[in-house]
């Protein structure tokens, strides 16, 4: 057989096919080089977080513990601690706490706090990272010594047990997260029942129902652009619609609540609703597209009606592609700062959610006052909140994966 | 133009037929003028070449056509002499009473009992537990596929091949009782033994059911049918029309129209 003229033939093909793998090969290259950055990128933000949350802190006491008392602090009772307490600061101050809150009433933890903050008064002086902290102690130990005769130095774990469960404080040593992952949570319950039901109805009705007319293209070509629009024009709209405009609604005064104004969380909720809906409506769009059509085509041949055929087959069909789309549209949503930032949620908040009318803090706006503060322990504690949102995200995103292949094996 | 119709007898004998039946999606005309009438109880095949209408016009019976965007029919279909057309006819009505199996099996992504049950059940089959226990089971009987399947009906119908599959699409259909079944090129994506197996099948079925089947492979319309009707593009190759009507017999030894007899002796060019 003779080969056609025009095409390379012996050495000349062997060239010319060597030619197009090497082609083949750079590109794999580009393309693992490309990953690569992308792997480097996430370890060098996973380690720069991990590295402020543990680590050495020099700090020093106004009174050392030791001397209030001959027994450590930590196993006394709340009987005793409020002696102690009493003893150690002026009878006036003491009063005043007492009018605030009886001290019978008060928790020991409470108690113990107080004493930390009014009479032990445990200050900070520097932390240092983790790297330089197990690397450099000879080092830093020096240096403290040097320019903080009376400072002590310990190694501390800013993410702790304790940091999950104390509320705020205006103390690094002592805040917590339990607020803010109370809120984020309530924000998230909240925009999920809302963003999801309206999103797939909605992704239903123009997959489905809608005709192809100029309206309908022009509402999906709305919907694509807003899925693009920064947070922050949500969170004006929020301000204006939720938090102003139906504030009788979102404070709760048309159910009996008086203490709150608009700035609740019912109004981040619905914001964020609004910010991930047309997310939702994509994606849920995406899902329902991908169900085959021999499947609408069987139901409608075995003389379903077009409900029928979209509750039994469309939808449980589509189901594992809209709770990837839920996945995405939770990880977006309680990540986002901005907008909640402008709906008004507290940075210092330090009594739990109650509900939809409460007055809130949520992880994302906890992380951003504290990265804002000059305090070398507050970024510290700022870098344990980023790894609690973190978990957060990833367990109410195990959870939806779960659902989405407890689903997706019932089917086949 | 007219059509002859190879078929003679009293109306009573007719399950369905086409009246001046013209289909177009948008401006485009795909079906025109059809005057087909299809007997009771027998098997009509629809042959032709490819991109004559063949699947339009059958999709025309039980309105399927409806979910194209554009398509539009005009004529009428008559069914027990009421026009399937008509204004105040329900599409859903009309696919209850017309079943149809489809090119590719496309069973449902549940249960082999369950792709039974279900069209039972949205059609409003009332009956106990053991009554749709005995509707499935009669159906998948009828549909030469129940020892096959007998001991894994909870499993997946994904699990099944593809012949057995088809057989259950058809033993599906007949579960809801329709008075006709519409085939769509059933044994396209079928090996030989699995074809042979649903033609020994449709065999059967006549007993019970009208059926119209649509096939390119003409052996099978030879083997399986009892009328042919024979589909090709008009003259001026804008639309497909049906041009000939008869016993298959008829159709494969003696057709009346030269186009039929080149084409069925495989000299169509």
């Amino acid at each position: 057989m003779k080969t056609p003229s025009g095409f390379p033939d012996g050495p000349a093909l062997h060239a010319v096919v060597r030619g197009r793998n090497l082609t083949g090969r750079i590109w794999q290259y580009v393309f693992l080089l490309a990953t690569s950055v992308g792997i480097i990128s996430l370890s060098a933000l996973l380690y720069n977080i991990l590295d402020s949350t543990y680590g050495l802190m020099a700090y020093e006491f106004n009174v050392d513990p030791a001397t209030v008392s001959d027994r450590p602090l930590e196993e006394l009772s709340r009987d005793e601690l409020t002696v102690i307490l009493q003893a150690n600061i002026s009878k006036g101050a003491f009063n005043k706490l007492e009018e605030e809150r009886p001290f019978t009433q008060r928790s020991r933890e409470d108690v113990y706090e107080l004493i930390m903050e009014r009479v032990v008064k445990l200050k900070v002086i520097e932390t240092y990272p983790l790297t330089d902290s197990l690397f450099r102690r000879a080092a830093i130990e020096a240096e403290v010594a040097q320019d903080y005769p009376d400072a002590q130095l310990t190694f501390r774990a800013w993410l702790k047990p304790d940091f999950i469960t104390a509320p705020m404080s205006s103390k690094a040593e002592f805040a917590g997260v339990r607020t803010a992952i109370l809120g984020s949570l309530w924000l998230i319950s909240i925009t999920i029942a809302i963003a999801l039901p309206i999103g797939v109805g909605a992704a239903i009705y123009l997959q489905e129902y809608a005709k192809d007319s100029f309206l309908n293209r022009l509402i999906q070509m709305n919907i694509n652009n807003l899925a693009g629009v920064p947070s922050i024009v949500y969170g004006m709209l929020g301000l204006v619609l939720f938090v102003r405009a139906l504030a009788p609604l979102t404070s709760g005064a048309i159910f009996g609540v008086t203490d709150s104004n608009g700035r609740t969380i019912l109004s981040a909720g619905l914001t964020m609703a609004l910010l991930i809906l047309p997310l939702i409506i994509i994606s849920a769009q995406e899902a329902i597209k991908a169900v085959p059509d021999s499947l609408r085509q069987a139901g409608y041949g075995l003389g379903a009606t077009k409900w029928q055929t979209i509750w039994s087959h469309v939808l449980p069909n589509a189901l594992p592609g809209i709770l990837t789309a839920s996945i995405l549209a939770i990880s977006r949503a309680i990540g986002e700062t901005a907008p909640l930032i402008v709906v008004g949620a507290s940075t210092f908040i330090a009594v739990d959610p109650s509900g939809p009318f409460s007055k809130f803090t949520a992880l994302p706006i906890q992380i951003y006052q504290w990265t804002s503060r000059a305090q070398s322990e507050f970024h510290n504690i700022a870098a344990a909140a980023i790894i609690v949102l973190l978990v957060l995200l990833l367990s109410l995103n195990t959870t939806a994966i779960l659902l989405r292949n407890r689903f997706s094996r019932k089917l086949y | 133009m007219t059509q002859t119709n190879g078929v003679n007898g009293s109306t009573d004998n007719f399950s369905i037929e086409t009246r001046n039946l013209n289909i177009f999606y948008g401006n485009f005309k795909a079906i025109s003028n059809v005057n087909l009438k299809v007997q009771r109880q027998k098997i009509t095949a629809i042959i032709g070449p490819s991109g004559c209408g063949k699947s339009t016009l059958l999709r025309a019976f039980n309105r399927m056509n409806d979910f194209v965007n554009g398509a539009r029919v005009e004529g009428e279909i008559l069914m027990q002499g009421q026009n399937l057309y008509a204004a105040h006819v329900d599409p859903v009505e009309v696919r209850r009473r017309i079943g149809m199996v489809f090119q590719k099996p496309n069973p449902f992504p549940k249960t082999i009992y369950e792709n039974i049950a279900w069209g039972a059940r949205i059609n409003g089959f009332r009956g106990s537990k053991t009554e749709m226990d005995e509707l499935v089971e009669r159906s998948l009987n009828h549909a030469a596929l129940w020892e096959e399947v007998k001991d894994k009906l909870k499993q997946s119908a994904y699990a099944l091949s593809g012949g057995q599959q088809q057989r259950l699409c058809i033993a599906r259909t007949i579960a809801i009782q329709p008075d006709i079944i519409l085939m769509d090129e059933p044994c396209s994506a079928l090996d030989p033994i699995a074809t042979l197996k649903i033609e020994e099948l449709m065999r059967e079925l006549v007993k019970d059911y009208t059926i119209i089947i649509v096939t390119h492979n003409m052996q099978q319309a030879a083997r399986v049918s009892d009328f042919t009707s024979m589909m090709m593009l008009t003259d001026d190759r804008r639309s497909g029309t049906v041009i000939e009507v008869g016993p298959t017999n008829d159709i494969f030894t003696r057709p009346k129209d030269k186009r039929t007899e080149d084409y069925v002796t495989g000299r169509f060019g």
